[in-house]
């Protein structure tokens, strides 16, 4: 018996679950990294978070939504697990994780109708929402030492970015030297020997997760790169006019969640823009926001805050930076 | 060397190619029993039927006449008695309007020139050498069907000043005009100095995809002792044989929307109809034959044969080894455009390029899902449209919101339906939106 079809009557291999399986696995050196980096906690935040943000689905899917078409299969309840959990600390308690998770999933997801409705990034949005009602555990950063890989002994200290916020304040010379002294050197940064939440301290891990995904195909370098590189220009200008240590645009590039979020998080399909354009527009935004906030704002930090605001404007981006069809204009 | 190689800059796939016969001759197909001739393989108006039953018939006798300019003669491909003239089922299943003729021995008429030798001489006339196209019955063999003599005519008011000859085959599997460019070299440029002339230029250029060296080598070395006809190789990508797609990789022109390649100066010809120009013209002889690609996962002894136009699909599948059990789709033309036939009885025609038996796993769509709003069909659409955004307006029935969209632009090459890793089928809901705008209109 023969099968009749529309054309084409191939197509390509990738399908969804296999594209968010690409992300898992770009994820996981940044996941390796931070239980190296931060020992066992680590690895316990991320399994809550990941157990967490799939029960979570599952249980919306089949009491609430009563989908017959379970959406566990593609891996995106994973994805905004491990994302999560990479936006906290390593001392974060396992219930406050797990608000966040439902906050991701429950609220920012599948509040607007599920995977591919949502406006806001549910990773980020499970963040913000734990960053507004814990600021104390969410400001607490366990300072890197692999030696206590259990974690018997874990302490606490400032992040590269805080360092960063309190230079301003410092009015003498000497006490500037001694703040900028604080900085952890270039390479700590990028290979993660600094404080910070779970996923964004090692640049070397994100970057390695770059480097698969665009192997891939899963996302294109527009995103990450313009990003990037708005921070990184705008830091640099600022820096080469005022020659302030605060404004060094390699710590900036380096630091706080920018890796992350350029990365993994401003590039999420469902919350960016479609078009090359709009996907140009949305990262210059986001760059521009984040330094922004991070120089301008009370918070040391503005990755999460950029993305959110710019995930608000892409459906204003997509209806104004829309692909010139073939034929319409230019060259005759 | 492939860096710097032209090809279309928007959008475009590259699908998995599977040319398996890219270096299997040309073998002849053999007669079968009976052969069906359909009256209309041609876009425009049926061609008007002249024989009876019957009636005897020799290989290239006409047997329909073109009704009007678009529209197209159609001859007899075998000799034998016209056993029955009526509607019978084709490829869709569906009646279409054929004529039945059993073959007896393989008597052509007087007039054909069946001799192997070349002809390079052109001592005809524009109006002669288009009037020869008309009465050899010649269509674009890439797929379209256009009456080739309206393409070999300048339209009035316009000015044509390059002839693209095309030879980039861009759909996985196929190998017909593959093989027909190393294999017949020669009459192919001669075939482009003789629409030259019809068009009154000096210019034709041979488009070939680099993924066929054997054809690029030949080609290369041919044209040089014919001054005008220069080959250009083009990286490959799907869709690069689609006609606008190719003339901006060529020319760096753009058709408008709207308009066709002679508003920029361009006329495209597929190189199995430049083939079918030089027989027609040079030796007196219709299009009865062409080449068919026989393909696939499932076929055991693929090939490229020789046809009589009119062979049953089922005929050529046999000799390739017959159709397995467990095959899931018989395909006419390539995997990305062709058609899934319903009834394999049905016949080769002009347009039939390719046969193919695939798989059930290489044929299969997958579940369909929710968008992710990925925008792969987006970077994909060679023509610059929002499959995913007709997709859902058309889903809805809200045809309003699609006029916008330029959806009349699609060219149906499948790109989008193909990328989607949501397995939305795109392309069906672009061609649901375009026939309701076209009724609308």
């Amino acid at each position: 018996m023969l099968k009749v079809s529309t054309a084409p009557h191939v197509s390509s291999s990738k399908t969804t679950a296999m594209l968010m399986k690409d992300v898992v696995i770009a994820l996981l050196p940044a996941a390796a990294a931070s239980i190296f980096i931060f020992g066992i906690s680590a690895l316990a935040v991320i399994l809550t978070s990941v157990a967490g943000c799939v029960l979570c689905e599952y249980l919306i899917n089949r009491y609430l939504f009563k989908n017959p078409v379970n959406t566990l299969h593609n891996y995106s309840a994973i994805i905004t697990g491990l994302l999560l959990a990479f936006n906290l600390p390593s001392s974060m308690p396992a219930w406050m994780t797990l608000v966040g998770c439902f906050v991701a999933i429950g609220i920012a997801k599948m509040a607007f109708g599920g995977l591919g409705k949502n406006l806001f990034n549910p990773a980020l949005a499970g963040r913000v929402f734990l960053f507004i009602s814990f600021p104390v555990q969410m400001t607490t950063w366990p300072i890197p030492n692999w030696r206590d890989f259990l974690n018997i002994d874990m302490q606490t200290g400032a992040t590269t970015l805080n360092v960063l916020k309190h230079i301003d304040a410092s009015s003498s010379a000497t006490s500037l030297m001694s703040k900028t002294a604080e900085l952890p050197d270039y390479a700590h940064m990028f290979f993660g020997l600094t404080g910070g939440s779970l996923g964004e301290v090692s640049a070397a891990a994100l970057l390695l997760g770059l480097a698969y995904m665009l192997y891939r195909r899963v996302i294109t370098w527009h995103i990450p790169f313009y990003y990037m590189a708005t921070v990184f220009l705008i830091t640099g200008m600022m820096w080469l006019l005022t020659d302030n240590p605060k404004y060094d645009p390699i710590t900036h590039l380096l630091s706080g969640g920018l890796m992350l979020g350029a990365i993994f998080m401003a590039t999420d399909y469902v919350t960016s823009p479609m078009f090359k354009n709009g996907q140009i527009v949305f990262a210059v935004g986001c760059g521009i926001l984040t330094v922004a906030i991070r120089l301008y704002s009370s918070y040391p930090e503005g990755v999460s805050f950029a993305i959110l605001i710019m995930n608000a404007f892409v459906p204003l981006i997509d209806a104004y930076c829309r692909p010139r069809p073939f034929g319409k204009g230019g060259v005759k | 060397m492939s860096s710097k190689m032209k090809t279309f800059p928007l959008g475009g796939i590259h699908p998995d190619k599977h040319k398996i016969t890219s270096q299997t001759p040309i073998k002849d197909a053999g007669l079968p029993e009976t052969v069906y001739i359909p009256v209309k393989q041609h876009i425009g108006a049926p061609a008007k039927i002249l024989v009876n039953k019957g009636d005897k018939v020799k290989v290239g006798t006409l047997l329909a006449d073109s009704d009007g300019i678009v529209s197209s003669d159609v001859h007899s491909s075998v000799s034998g008695e016209v056993l029955k003239v009526e509607a019978i089922e084709g490829e869709f299943g569906y009646l279409e309007n054929m004529i039945t003729i059993r073959v007896e021995g393989d008597e052509f008429e007087p007039s054909i020139d069946r001799s192997a030798d070349i002809i390079k001489e052109i001592p005809y006339t524009q109006d002669e050498i288009i009037q020869k196209i008309r009465e050899g019955g010649i269509v674009g063999m890439g797929g379209a069907g256009y009456p080739t003599p309206i393409k070999t005519t300048v339209p009035e008011g316009k000015k044509i000043d390059i002839l693209i000859l095309n030879g980039i085959e861009c759909e996985p599997y196929l190998t017909a005009d593959d093989r027909l460019m190393v294999e017949h070299a020669e009459e192919i440029i001669i075939g482009a100095k003789i629409i030259n002339k019809a068009l009154g230029i000096q210019n034709a250029v041979i488009a070939i995809d680099e993924n066929k060296p054997e054809a690029i080598k030949i080609m290369q070395k041919l044209t040089k002792s014919y001054v005008g006809v220069n080959v250009q190789v083009l990286k490959t990508k799907y869709p690069q044989g689609a006609e606008k797609q190719l003339i901006k990789a060529i020319a760096g022109r753009e058709v408008p929307n709207g308009k066709l390649p002679a508003d920029v100066g361009c006329i495209v010809q597929n190189v199995g109809t430049v083939f079918a120009v030089y027989e027609a013209v040079q030796k007196n002889k219709p299009l009865f034959e062409r080449i068919v690609t026989v393909s696939g996962d499932k076929c055991s002894m693929p090939g490229n044969f020789r046809t009589r136009i009119g062979t049953p699909a089922a005929f050529l599948l046999e000799k390739c080894g017959g159709i397995p059990e467990d095959t899931a789709q018989v395909v006419f033309g390539g995997p990305m455009m062709g058609t899934s036939a319903v009834n394999i009885q049905a016949p080769v025609t002009k347009l039939t390029s390719g046969l193919l038996l695939l798989s059930e796993s290489i044929s299969r769509k997958g579940e369909e899902e929710q968008c992710i709003r990925c925008g792969k069909c987006v970077a994909a659409c060679p023509m610059g449209l929002e499959p995913f955004a007709i997709a859902r307006y058309a889903r809805q029935n809200m045809f309003n919101e699609v006029k916008p969209l330029h959806v009349l632009d699609c060219i149906e090459c499948g790109c989008c339906a193909y990328i989607c890793p949501a397995r939305i089928p795109l392309l069906d809901y672009c061609k649901l939106a375009k026939n309701e705008l076209k009724k609308r209109k």
